[in-house]
C-alpha cells in the first residue's frame, strides 16, 4: 500500500474541522521548536518579564504615589498585560518570515489545510504567552506580591490575559501579513504597542493624565484589561462614582473589547492570509 | 505511450513584463524533460504554474490528465515539487522537517516518522538527521528539499534548477539521486541552464527564451541543431574575418566573430583542431590561442536566435528574489 492511500483512509476517517486542528497543531508545534531555539525568543519570554517586573518594582516602587496601596501589587497587573500585549509583535514577525520564505510553497503543495499556518502561529504565540505569565507570576511573588482576590478570581485573570494575548496576536497577524518584509514587521509589529501601552493605566492611575489624553486613557481595551486584573487579583480599587463605565465595569468592558477585536481582526487577518497564499 | 504533463500555450504576465509567451510542452510517461534556458527564461514561472502554485492568464494545463488551474487540489496529490530556493525550515533539523511534512500529509504520525527516516537513509542524510538545517552545506539542504517533496510517493516530480548553487561533487551526487528515481519509473520535469545538465539526464530538451520553446528534441538532436562542439580561435582582430572565411569550409554551422575571437562549430572532435590549425596557416593567419569545446547553453542561444543567452538585468533579480509574496 502506498502512502497515498494509506493518507485517503486515515483522513476520511475526520471531518474538515479535526484537520484544520490537526494541522495548526503540526505548525504550533514547528513554530514552539523553533522558539525553543531562538535565543532571541527565549530572551523576550523567560529574561525580559524577569527584568520588568524587578525594574519597575524596584526603581518605580517608591516613586510613584497611589494611593495606600503598595505601588508593586499596582504595577504587577500592568506589567503582565504589557508583556502579553507583544505577544502581538510574534506574530507579526513570524508570520511575515513565513510568507517570505519558501517553506509557504511547500505548505501549499501539501493536501493539508493551509488556514493552520495562521492558526497554528497563534497557538504557539498562545504557548508562548502561557510560559512568560509563569514566569512573571512567579518573579511578582518572590518580591512581594500577592494574589488576594481569591482562587477562581485569580483563574479566571489569567484565563482574561491569555484570551487578550489570543485577541493582540490577531492584530500582529493582520500586520504581519500586511508589510512586504521582515524588518518593516518587526518595527510596525512594536510599534503600535507603545503608546497604546503607556497611554493607559498600566503604571499610573488615569487621572493623573491631562484631560484630552484621559479620555483615550480611560477607553484604552489595556486599561480595561489592567483594572480588570487588578480587581481579580485582589488589589483594591476605588473608583469615582463620575468615572466613565469602562472603569465603573472593567471586567464587561475588557470582554467586549476582546470579543470585538478579534471579530473583526481573526477575519481580516484570514482574509489576508488566503489573498497571500492564492495564486 | 501516454502523457504525463502537458501545457498549451500558457501566458504569464507581470506587469510589462511576459514571463510566459504562450509555452507549450508535452513530457512523456516516465521520461526526464529538461527545460532549458538562461535566467529569466520563465523556467520558475513554467514550473510554478504547472505545480498549481501560479494561475496563468491564459493557456491550460494538465499532469496525468488532471487539470492543473481548474483542480488543482487533485493535482497536487499527483506531484512532487522541489523548488529553486529549497523550502525547507531552517531553523529545524532534517528529520524534524520530514516528520512534520509528514502529519501535513496526514499520515499518521508512526508511518510519518518511519517515512522520514526511509527518506533520509535514501539521500545519505541519516548522519545529519538530527541538526538543524541551517548547518547543512547547500547539496544537503538540496536532498532535503528533494525528499520532502518524495513525502506523498509523487509519480511526477517538478525539480528547478537542482544543481544550480552546488559544487561538483554535490552535483554528481544530485545527478545519481535524480537518475535513481527515473529509474523507478517517476516522470521528472527539471529546469537548468546548463546543456551539460540536460544532455547527461533527459530524454527530451526544450530550450526556452522569454517564455517561450524555441527549440525542441533530444540531446543529440540539439548538438546537430547547434553542429556539435566548437573551436574558439583568437587571432589579431584585423584578421578576424579572415580567419572566419577560412575556417567556414570546416564547420558544421555558421562560424562567428567577435572581436579577436572567433568561433567555429565544428563536428568531429580532436582532428578538426588540426584542420583549424592548418586551415588558418594556410591563410597566413597568426593563431595566439585555440581551443575545443563543448557546446554550452549559450552556443545554443547564439545558433538558435543569433543573440547571446541574455543576462539578467539587475532589476529583474530583485523582483524574482520576491516571488514568495504576490
Ligand atoms: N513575481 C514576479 N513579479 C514580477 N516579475 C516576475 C515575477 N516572477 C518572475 N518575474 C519575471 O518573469 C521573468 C521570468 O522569470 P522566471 O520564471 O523566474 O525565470 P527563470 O526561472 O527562467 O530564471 C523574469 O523576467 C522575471 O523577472
Ligand atoms: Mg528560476
Amino acid at each position: 500500500m502506498n502512502s497515498r492511500s494509506m493518507t485517503e483512509q486515515y483522513a476520511s476517517k475526520h471531518g474538515k474541522i479535526y484537520w484544520l486542528f490537526h494541522d495548526s497543531s503540526v505548525i504550533a508545534w514547528r513554530n514552539l521548536l523553533r522558539f525553543r531555539r531562538n535565543p532571541e525568543v527565549l530572551f523576550f519570554d523567560v529574561v525580559q518579564p524577569i527584568i520588568f517586573i524587578l525594574l519597575f518594582a524596584f526603581v518605580f516602587g517608591g516613586a510613584i504615589d497611589v494611593g495606600d496601596s503598595s505601588y508593586r501589587s499596582f504595577l504587577i497587573p500592568g506589567i503582565f498585560v504589557q508583556t502579553i500585549a507583544f505577544a502581538g509583535a510574534s506574530a507579526a514577525i513570524g508570520l511575515n518570515a513565513d510568507m517570505n520564505s519558501g517553506i509557504i510553497d511547500r505548505f501549499k503543495s501539501l493536501p493539508m489545510n493551509t488556514t493552520g499556518v495562521l492558526l497554528g502561529q497563534n497557538l504557539a504565540d498562545l504557548v508562548r504567552s502561557v510560559i512568560t505569565l509563569f514566569i512573571m507570576s512567579l518573579t511578582g511573588l518572590a518580591i512581594g506580591w500577592r494574589i488576594s482576590g481569591g482562587f477562581a478570581n485569580a483563574v479566571f485573570a489569567y484565563l482574561l490575559l491569555l484570551a487578550f494575548g489570543f485577541s493582540m496576536a490577531w492584530i500582529g497577524s493582520t500586520i504581519g501579513l500586511s508589510v512586504s518584509s521582515p524588518q518593516v514587521a518587526s518595527t510596525a509589529g512594536f510599534a503600535w504597542l507603545f503608546p497604546l501601552t503607556f497611554l493607559s493605566n498600566a503604571f499610573v492611575p488615569t487621572e493623573t493624565l491631562p484631560t484630552w489624553l484621559r479620555f483615550f486613557a480611560e477607553w484604552n481595551p489595556i486599561t480595561s484589561i489592567v483594572a480588570a486584573t487588578r480587581y481579580l487579583f485582589g488589589y483594591p480599587i476605588q473608583i469615582a462614582p463620575d468615572a466613565p463605565f469602562s472603569l465603573q465595569h472593567p471586567i464587561i468592558t475588557t470582554i467586549i473589547w476582546l470579543v470585538v477585536i478579534t471579530a473583526i481582526f481573526m477575519p481580516l487577518a484570514g482574509k489576508k492570509f488566503r489573498k497571500a497564499t492564492s495564486r | 505511450m501516454s502523457i504525463a504533463i502537458e501545457a498549451n500555450n500558457l501566458v504569464k504576465k507581470y506587469g510589462e513584463v511576459t514571463a510566459l509567451d504562450g509555452l507549450s510542452l508535452q513530457v512523456e510517461e516516465g521520461t526526464v524533460f529538461g527545460l532549458l534556458g538562461p535566467n529569466g527564461a520563465g523556467k520558475t514561472t513554467a514550473v510554478r504554474v504547472l505545480t498549481t502554485l501560479l494561475t496563468p492568464d491564459s493557456g491550460s494545463a494538465t499532469v496525468a490528465g488532471v487539470d492543473v488551474i481548474n483542480d488543482p487540489e487533485h493535482a497536487r496529490e499527483i506531484m512532487g515539487l522541489s523548488g529553486q530556493n529549497a523550502s525547507v525550515d531552517e531553523n529545524l533539523t532534517g528529520i524534524e522537517n520530514l516528520v512534520m511534512l509528514g502529519r501535513l500529509f496526514r499520515l499518521p504520525k508512526k508511518e510519518a516518522v518511519m517515512k522520514a527516516n526511509d527518506l533520509l537513509e535514501r539521500f545519505t542524510l541519516t548522519d545529519a538527521s538530527k541538526r538543524i538545517v541551517k548547518t547543512y552545506s547547500g547539496g544537503m539542504r538540496r536532498r532535503l528539499d528533494l525528499a520532502a517533496s518524495l513525502i506523498a510517493n509523487p509519480n511526477i516530480l517538478f525539480l528547478d534548477e537542482p544543481t544550480t548553487g552546488l559544487d561538483p561533487r554535490s552535483r554528481l551526487m544530485m545527478w545519481d539521486v535524480i537518475q535513481n528515481l527515473v529509474n523507478e519509473g517517476t516522470t521528472v520535469l527539471l529546469t537548468t541552464q546548463y546543456l551539460e545538465e540536460a544532455d547527461q539526464l533527459a530524454n527530451k530538451i526544450a530550450v526556452i527564451d522569454k517564455g517561450k520553446v524555441i527549440a525542441q528534441g533530444t540531446a543529440d538532436e540539439l548538438k546537430t541543431q547547434v553542429g556539435g562542439e566548437r573551436i574558439d580561435v583568437v587571432v589579431a582582430q584585423a584578421q578576424a574575418s579572415q580567419a572566419a572565411v577560412a575556417l567556414q569550409s570546416m564547420a558544421s554551422g555558421k562560424v562567428v566573430v567577435e572581436g579577436e575571437h572567433v568561433q567555429a562549430p565544428v563536428s568531429g572532435g580532436g582532428v578538426k583542431v588540426v584542420e583549424a590549425v592548418r586551415a588558418l596557416d594556410m591563410a597566413k593567419i597568426e593563431i595566439k590561442e585555440i581551443q575545443l569545446r563543448r557546446p554550452t547553453l549559450d552556443d545554443v542561444f547564439l545558433s538558435l536566435t543569433g543573440h547571446h543567452a541574455e543576462e539578467i538585468k539587475v532589476e529583474d533579480e530583485t523582483v524574482a528574489t520576491k516571488k514568495g509574496r504576490k
